[in-house]
């Protein structure tokens, strides 16, 4: 079985950063387990921690008064959920519920926060890893708002 | 551009004289889409090489250009996917077995299914986009053993969306090829990805130097997609791309497809990314 600075070290997010930041955060870290349907977080609630995904998928829904609950986004393994913990006021802006069986590391929010307070260096690192998560999120977002399949016309 | 051998009209026809083809059967794929076969009236088939289109509509009512979407190796069985988008294609749509269209072609260049034997095939699909690719992964799949891995990326805006939802999983199962797909948004119901197709392409595992890329759909999703491409190091020569225009002649004779040098009707539909990359960005074209 794998250890908590091993599974870090191996995910994508977490790519390229040295052992002793690798070993500064497991102490923020613990391994979770979700069954499908179950929820990850839920709007609304406190940002207190993001999920390191390294196993399943991972939806985030948001209910339409009217038209029920869509699914606007997916993240499988080697992803990240959640950046609010990183954005006052640290409230979820969406459900996240496991789709899939899903394995993955939840890293404490105030304790993440609070060493990057204390380490500006491991603060600039994470920030540059969530934006790039969050750029490619927007992206996909923007792109998506298009509705380029429903316009085309080819074939 | 490629080797495979790009089919023509009869030698001597008139090419802008369309032969008359018979509706076999009708399937609709989802709520705007149907899928025709045709049989040609004259008992002569229509051959093709993948990624090539023909015009076809109804007498008397225009005709459109519509890549062909069946089995490149059954020239006796023509099938068309339509989407409904305008006047031409819903009668199209609508035409039931029985009904006759005129049928011209086939016209263009196609994919060059064959030129990635030896290597790894990425095929990216956009909306109807995966209809014209259809017969690349057909040829693909016949011939297994002489490609590496095989990858279908396939996005649309809903599950409702998708078109050849057995296709998909008989190339999974059966064909020992990636396949994996990706919408716009979805209900809770739906287990799939939820997001840009462009989001499809850093999990699947090729071999960039030797892969040959296919991609259509949407002109704006392609620039995305081929760009991604890139980034995970598919030369841009390695890249094709079917494009659109407004085709009306079909045989480089009226101009309206006209695409700064290129006539995408007669050098298209299927180009490199290298020779799509000063057109795609061009505003005024």
């Amino acid at each position: 079985m794998q250890s908590l600075q091993e599974l870090l070290k191996a995910h994508p997010f977490f790519e390229g950063l040295d052992d002793a930041t690798v070993s500064m955060l497991v102490g923020c870290a613990q391994n979770v387990h979700f069954r499908p349907g179950e929820h990850l977080f839920r709007e609304g609630e406190p940002a207190d921690r993001f999920f390191v995904v390294r196993r399943g998928r991972v939806a985030l829904d948001v209910h339409v008064p009217g038209r029920g609950t869509a699914v606007i986004d997916t993240v499988d393994e080697g992803d990240v959920v959640g950046w609010s913990w990183l954005v006052p006021p640290y409230h979820w802006f969406f459900d996240a519920r496991a789709v899939q069986e899903v394995s993955a590391v939840a890293v404490d929010a105030l304790c993440l926060r609070n060493k990057c307070d204390e380490d500006a260096r491991l603060g600039y690192e994470m920030m540059q890893r969530v934006a790039q998560v969050m750029y490619h999120r927007l992206q996909s977002a923007r792109v998506r708002l298009l509705d380029l399949y429903g316009t085309d016309r080819v074939g | 551009m490629s080797a495979e051998a790009t089919a023509r009209p009869a030698a001597g026809a008139d090419p802008l004289v369309p032969r008359p083809f018979r509706v076999t059967d009708s399937r609709r794929e989802t709520y705007d889409t149907v899928t025709l076969e045709l049989e040609a009236l004259d008992g002569g088939g229509l051959a093709f090489a993948p990624g090539q289109f023909t015009m076809l509509g109804p007498f008397g009512v225009g005709e459109v250009p519509i890549s062909i979407s069946g089995h490149p190796d059954r020239p006796d069985r023509l099938v068309h996917t339509v989407r409904d988008v305008g006047g031409v294609t819903r009668a199209i749509c609508a035409a039931e077995p029985g009904a006759v269209l005129g049928v011209r072609g086939p016209y263009g260049e196609g994919w060059g299914a064959w030129d990635a034997a030896g290597g790894d095939v990425v095929i990216v699909a956009g909306g109807i986009g995966l209809a014209p690719l259809r017969p690349a992964v057909l040829k693909v799949a016949a011939a297994r053993e002489r490609f590496g891995a095989v990858h279908v990326l396939y996005g649309a805006r809903t599950a409702d969306d998708l078109l050849f939802g057995a296709d998909l999983a008989t190339w999974a199962s059966e064909a020992d090829i990636h396949v994996a797909v990706i919408v716009d948004r979805a209900p809770t119901s739906w287990v799939g990805r939820v997001g840009l197709v462009t989001e499809l392409i850093p999990s699947a595992r090729f071999d960039p130097a030797r892969t040959l890329a296919f991609v259509c759909g949407p002109e704006l999703m392609m620039r995305y997609v081929a760009a991604e491409l890139v980034d995970v190091g598919v030369p841009g020569e390695r890249v094709r791309l079917s494009m659109e225009r407004n085709m009306r002649c079909g045989v480089g004779l009226c101009g309206h497809c006209q695409l700064r040098e290129f006539l995408v009707c007669v050098d298209g539909p299927v180009f490199s990314l290298a020779e799509m990359l000063p057109v795609m960005g061009a505003r005024e074209l």
